[in-house]
């Protein structure tokens, strides 16, 4: 970790000081007549989703913002708290519903946590897999999206023919493109199906060559390098201040990964690198997510070649108490059936406590902090979104930004609304 | 790490592999300073409130099912497997702290409050706590004494109430074009 040798981005903080958050018009633009309140969003096509910022221009320069959530808040927490366990995996999933994986995986992880699951190492390399895979197709979303609203239109068929090939994937293993819930408390939902793994190679084989064009498309492009390089800055100082995390803190140039630095899964026996820049702009935070995606590529790769050595291995763990019985013991088994009936109906019982529990989702740092009274439902959760906070930082970003810039800023913190609003 | 010295130092628990230390509620702000500061918690992730009216008892939702269908304000089919330690206090609100360095420790910095008992802002220490502390103040109705733009941020800014409480009621507001409008 190389904390302290890191370049200057700026002098000093440039939080706003009396609303970290809110960018004040300074008093001597206020008296001219000259400041034009514009209302961005919510319905906007590059605020990606509904995120309403109302800004104050003073011709073109940005100098007042503050940014309004909220317009998709649809209650998850409440919500989850009036269903079991079991039923509330499918609700993380919507959270954050550009990186569903990661986010069913918080939640699982902090239900094993509280149950002190052992879980199969089968099913700990799929998750693995399964949530890089989730990454990339986060970033390509990322990708084709912020690049199409500075106008570069073909980089998102590009990237969307290759998103496809994720959700391909994602139905190949659940049954579904998106918000799979396929990881179940104790492991994985099912088996992994055959000719998953013939599947995936193919993907890693490919994938290389399309992150080669994405780069021949944009990396010089002279219009793409001006709209990006040196706007939006966030220093690192500033970043951690705000609470940011993810590809937005390693483009400030802290070297800090969860996957690394506090491993879950099996994050620890695989080798990849963390991408770290130091210029905190919009440019930088593509790269970091660039060069992510060539990382996770590897890391998939790692995945399967352990997973491959797995067949016939248990995909969940062996606790009655929790895990539904296998299908075919129904019909012999009383015991599997009052187990099977018990668990659909009333849900397991999850032992009292409280636990937060945070992993390294592509948007950063994704937590979960549930409460348990000891009860088939959970009595309380809380999701620490990272695109909440990645929100935050708008107003020390668009300090002394063009309002054409802050399409550019939006998108390159990488904000998916139902994650920041729920 | 001595935890003790943190201003305000009532109890410290550790479980399921998470250290959580309790403080004084008035004294939240000293606290926070003093983990940034000499313990190197540079790092706010999250803030969060719990309500635990009515904790141990019957929950107040389920699914019985009545003649007009399924009431969600009976208490539920099933008990608990044991009675859950007693909670002498309505919320508590939680500052998961990170501290980025090596080994990545964490720390929950925990208060406890009753209704309308306000807590020092944290927002001078960690400036990312303002949206945090907006939101808990939004859903649970917690005051932040200091906070700088302490108004509501995910529901509009006439909402009666905060939904995350647990007294306030699930499926209360009326479903259009039902018997019940």
């Amino acid at each position: 970790m190389s904390l302290a040798e890191r370049t200057k981005i700026y002098e000093g903080s440039r939080i706003p000081q009396r609303v970290p958050t809110v960018l004040d018009v300074p008093p001597e633009l206020l008296s001219s007549d000259d400041i034009l309140q514009v209302n961005f969003g919510p319905n906007h096509p590059s605020t990606h989703g509904v995120l309403r910022l109302i800004v104050d221009l003073d011709g073109e320069q940005v100098v007042g913002l503050s940014a309004v959530i909220g317009y998709l808040h649809t209650g998850f927490e409440k919500n989850m708290e009036q269903k079991t366990w079991w039923k509330a995996i499918t609700y993380p999933e919507r959270i954050d519903y550009v990186g569903y994986q990661n986010n069913e995986l918080v939640f699982v992880l902090a239900i094993e946590k509280l149950l002190a699951l052992e879980i199969p190492e089968k099913a700990t390399w799929m998750r693995m897999l399964l949530c890089e895979l989730n990454r990339i197709h986060s970033h390509l979303v990322f990708l084709g999206t912020s690049a199409l609203e500075l106008g570069a239109i073909s980089m998102f068929w590009y990237t969307f023919r290759e998103r496809e090939m994720v959700l391909d994937l994602s139905e190949l293993v659940a049954g579904q493109r998106m918000h799979t819930r396929y990881f179940q408390a104790g492991g994985l939902a099912e088996d992994i199906p055959r000719g998953f793994y013939s599947e995936c190679r193919k993907f890693v084989e490919w994938m290389p060559q399309a992150l080669d064009d994405y780069l021949g498309l944009l990396d010089r492009n002279k219009i793409w390098l001006e709209r990006t390089k040196g706007v939006g800055l966030l220093s690192a100082d500033d970043a951690i201040a705000l609470g940011q995390s993810g590809p937005v803190l390693r483009a400030s140039g802290v070297d800090w990964d969860l996957r690394r630095d506090d491993p879950y899964l099996s994050y620890d026996k695989v080798h990849f690198h963390v991408p770290v820049y130091h210029g905190g702009d919009v440019y930088d935070r593509y790269r970091v997510r660039m060069d992510e995606m060539a990382e996770s590529v590897r890391i998939i790769e790692q995945c399967l070649d352990k997973l491959e050595r797995m067949d016939g291995k248990p995909w969940i763990a062996d606790d009655r108490k929790v895990v539904l019985p296998p299908r075919e013991e129904l019909h012999t088994s009383m015991e599997s059936l009052i187990h099977h009936f018990k668990i659909v109906t009333e849900g397991y019982r999850v032992p009292e406590g409280e636990v937060y529990v945070a992993i390294e989702s592509p948007r950063g740092e994704s937590g979960c902090y549930v409460v348990s009274d000891g009860g088939p439902k959970p009595w309380r959760v809380h999701f620490r979104a990272p695109s909440f906070v990645a929100l935050e930082a708008t107003a020390t970003c668009m300090r002394d930004t063009l309002v054409a810039d802050m399409i550019a800023v939006v998108g390159s913190l990488d904000a998916v609304m139902g994650d920041s609003d729920r | 790490m001595n935890v003790r010295d943190i201003p305000g130092f009532l109890d410290v628990r550790e479980e399921h592999g998470e250290t959580t230390v309790v403080v004084e509620r008035e004294r939240v702000r000293d606290a926070a300073r003093h983990l940034r500061d000499e313990l190197g918690f540079n790092f706010l992730a999250d803030v969060v409130a719990t309500d635990y009216l009515n904790w141990g008892t019957k929950g107040v939702s389920g699914y019985i099912g009545t003649a007009s269908g399924r009431d969600l304000n009976l208490p539920m089919t099933q008990g608990l497997q044991a009675q859950p330690r007693p909670k002498p206090w309505r919320f508590s609100v939680s500052y998961h702290l990170l501290a980025l360095r090596e080994g990545a420790p964490r720390l929950r910095l925990q208060t406890l409050l009753e209704d309308g008992d306000p807590v020092p802002s944290v927002v001078s220490v960690w400036p990312t706590a303002d949206w945090h502390e907006r939101e808990q103040f939004d859903l649970m109705g917690i005051r932040f004494d200091g906070h700088p733009n302490l108004v509501r941020i995910l529901l509009e800014d006439d909402w009666e109430g905060h939904p995350l409480r647990k007294d306030y009621p699930i499926g209360g507001e009326p479903v259009r074009f039902s018997d019940a409008e």
